[in-house]
Order: C-alpha cells, then sequence, then structure tokens
C-alpha cells in the first residue's frame, strides 16, 4: 500500500465534462466520492476536498457544474456569469453528477460503492441527487433551500425538493452551524422531521459558535473546532457505509 | 447564509478590465459571500457584457456601509452635476 495520489483534470462522458479528479495510486479497492462544488465554483478549496479524499483513501471526483456555460472561466467569472442567468436548473445538475458517478464507477480499482457530499448550495444538491439516482450515502453540509426554493423575484431556476424526498434513496448526514440563517436550526429540523417521517435515515450535528461556510478554510467564516470535528464525521459515515479504509505509508 | 437575491439592471457606458475597456450592457447587484473582501458578506456589483463571455466583468465587493456612501456619492454627483449632463440624449 502506498500514499501516494494523482490529481488532475479530467472530461467525462459523452459530452467530455470538465472535472477534477484525484485517487490513491495503489491497487485499491477503494471507494467513489462525488464532491459537489459550491455557488462560489469550481474553485481550489472546493479542488483541495477531492485531494483531500484521494489521501483518505477514496477515488473522488468533482465536476464543474458550470463548464457548459462559462468553460475555461476563471472560478468567480463562471460563477457571476452562471448566478446572472439564474443559476443551473436541477435536472443539469443531476445528469453532470451521473456522469461523475459513472466515472467513478468506471474507475481502476473501485469497490462499487459511490457517495456524495457537497457544502452550501453543493449540500443541497447533494440531497437532490441522492433523489434522483442510485448512492450509497450523501454529506450534506449547511445545504440551503432544500424545502423551500428562493424567492421568484431572484430568478432562479432552482425548485423544491420536498417532494423529492420520499425517493431518497441512502443515509444522510447533515453537518450545520446553530449561527447559520440559510439553513437556519429551524429548517434543519423540519428537514429532519420529514424525512423522519417517510423512515429515511439523517444522522446530524449542527456546531455551536458556528455559521454558514465554517469548512472554507480560505473564508472569514471558517472554524477550526467545528471543522475538524466535521470531518472526522464525515469520513467516519462514508467509512461505515462506503467501505472506506486509510492508505498507509 | 446564501442569499441568492440578485438585481439585476440593464446599464450602459463602459469598463476596464485586464483586457482594456470594453462596453457593459448589465450590472448584478448582490448581498452574499466575497470572493476576496475580508468579510463574512458584502454588497457585490457585477458590470458585465455577457456578450462577450463570462470574462467581460469587472466586479466590486464592498461593505454595507461602503455602498451606501457610494449610493450617496452617486446621487450627489449627478445632483451637482448639470441636469441631464450625463444622459445617453445629451448633445456632444
Amino acid at each position: 500500500m502506498s500514499d501516494a495520489i494523482r490529481a488532475e483534470t479530467v472530461y467525462v462522458g459523452d459530452e467530455k465534462i470538465q472535472a477534477y479528479q484525484a485517487r490513491p495510486v495503489g491497487p485499491g479497492a477503494f471507494p467513489g466520492v462525488v464532491v459537489i462544488h459550491h455557488l462560489p465554483g469550481w474553485d481550489e478549496s472546493t479542488k483541495e476536498m477531492v485531494r483531500r479524499f484521494a489521501v483518505n483513501g477514496y477515488l473522488a471526483i468533482c465536476p464543474n457544474l458550470f463548464w457548459r456555460e462559462a468553460p475555461g472561466a476563471s472560478p468567480d467569472d463562471a460563477s457571476a456569469f452562471v448566478r446572472g442567468q439564474g443559476g443551473i436548473p436541477d435536472e443539469q445538475i443531476i445528469q453532470d453528477v451521473r456522469t461523475a458517478a459513472d466515472a467513478l464507477r468506471a474507475m481502476d480499482g473501485h469497490n462499487g460503492k459511490v457517495g456524495v457530499i457537497g457544502h452550501c448550495s453543493g449540500g443541497r444538491q447533494a440531497l437532490l441527487v441522492a433523489t434522483a439516482m442510485p448512492l450509497d450515502a450523501a454529506v450534506d453540509c449547511y445545504g440551503a433551500f432544500a424545502l423551500e426554493p428562493p424567492a421568484a423575484s431572484t430568478g432562479l431556476k432552482m425548485t423544491s425538493i420536498k417532494d423529492r424526498l420520499p425517493d431518497l434513496g441512502c443515509p444522510v448526514l447533515g453537518l450545520f452551524g446553530d449561527d447559520d440563517r440559510n439553513p437556519a436550526p429551524a429548517e434543519v429540523e423540519r428537514l429532519a422531521g420529514i424525512l423522519a417521517e417517510h423512515g429515511k435515515q439523517f444522522e446530524r450535528h449542527s456546531y455551536e459558535g458556528a455559521g454558514h461556510g465554517f469548512f472554507s478554510p480560505d473564508r472569514p467564516g471558517y472554524r477550526q473546532q467545528a471543522a475538524v470535528d466535521g470531518w472526522k464525521r464525515i469520513f467516519a459515515f462514508f467509512d461505515r457505509h462506503l467501505g472506506g479504509k486509510r492508505l498507509e505509508a | 447564509m446564501c442569499t441568492y437575491d440578485t438585481e439585476t439592471v440593464e446599464i450602459e457606458g463602459s469598463a476596464k478590465g485586464p483586457d482594456g475597456w470594453f462596453g457593459v450592457t448589465r450590472a448584478a447587484v448582490y448581498v452574499d459571500h466575497p470572493h476576496h473582501a475580508p468579510f463574512g458578506h458584502t454588497l457585490n456589483i457585477d458590470f458585465a457584457d455577457p456578450a462577450r463571455g463570462p470574462a467581460a466583468r469587472v466586479a466590486v465587493e464592498l461593505t454595507e456601509e461602503a455602498a451606501r456612501a457610494l449610493v450617496a456619492a452617486i446621487q450627489a454627483a449627478l445632483d451637482h452635476a448639470p441636469a441631464g449632463l450625463a444622459s445617453r440624449s445629451a448633445p456632444v
């Protein structure tokens, strides 16, 4: 076993969707994780998460959800451009995440399990895709607008996923901040109640003193204790449901 | 929190980006997380020409105080100048 990884930009699926991929170089077998980037785009901090999964024994991939609209643009320009167009339609997100998940399943050394994780808008999208395709585990980090879409005046294309939740097909871990206002703790409670009504497995933890974006090390909202504990919970959850094992040097 | 709220306005004028001056046709105004300014949230403005692609954009990220001061300064500058001087229909 080696602790080496290989990380690079790839183009996956029939449509050659741009994605950032990282994997251990050993023979496996490794579980797979699709990382869904946040509204600020396919940026450096998200790619660092992809590498972190590889270092910890996972095949990981993050599709650039803004690639169709803004190919080759910098993450901030792409994000602003997509925002100005009302965001990405949910069905397009599902399609690109499915393509990324299929790319993981086709990789050498894959153990047959695929999880998904997203932060901020990606947290909502992790829930969304887990209702739309076969997955083995999903992690929602402070995903907003899961139950109610933004006001129509925002012009955004995202819709409520409340009616899709009966189709949720895998266990979900939710990590939130007590000080977040979107999603606020009351909305998280409501989500938990709805998932319980549908008999879904939903583990959750909310951190005192943390608000939105507490996992982002390059932003003022970073909260060290919450982020460190959150990563432990993420790997414990994925290890349990996807069969992950740490690499050995 | 992410607001996702975006006010969009059609505009007419020019802005200077990394590749020089270009005409701008749209401004997007929103309060959300900044990319660069060291604050949790800022008032962000993108002056853009979407027809030229995502990179045809001049962006600013301002604190609420700065944004309100800017609004007042714009209003004052327009009020101090002869009415209609900067109008698109003003004679040159």
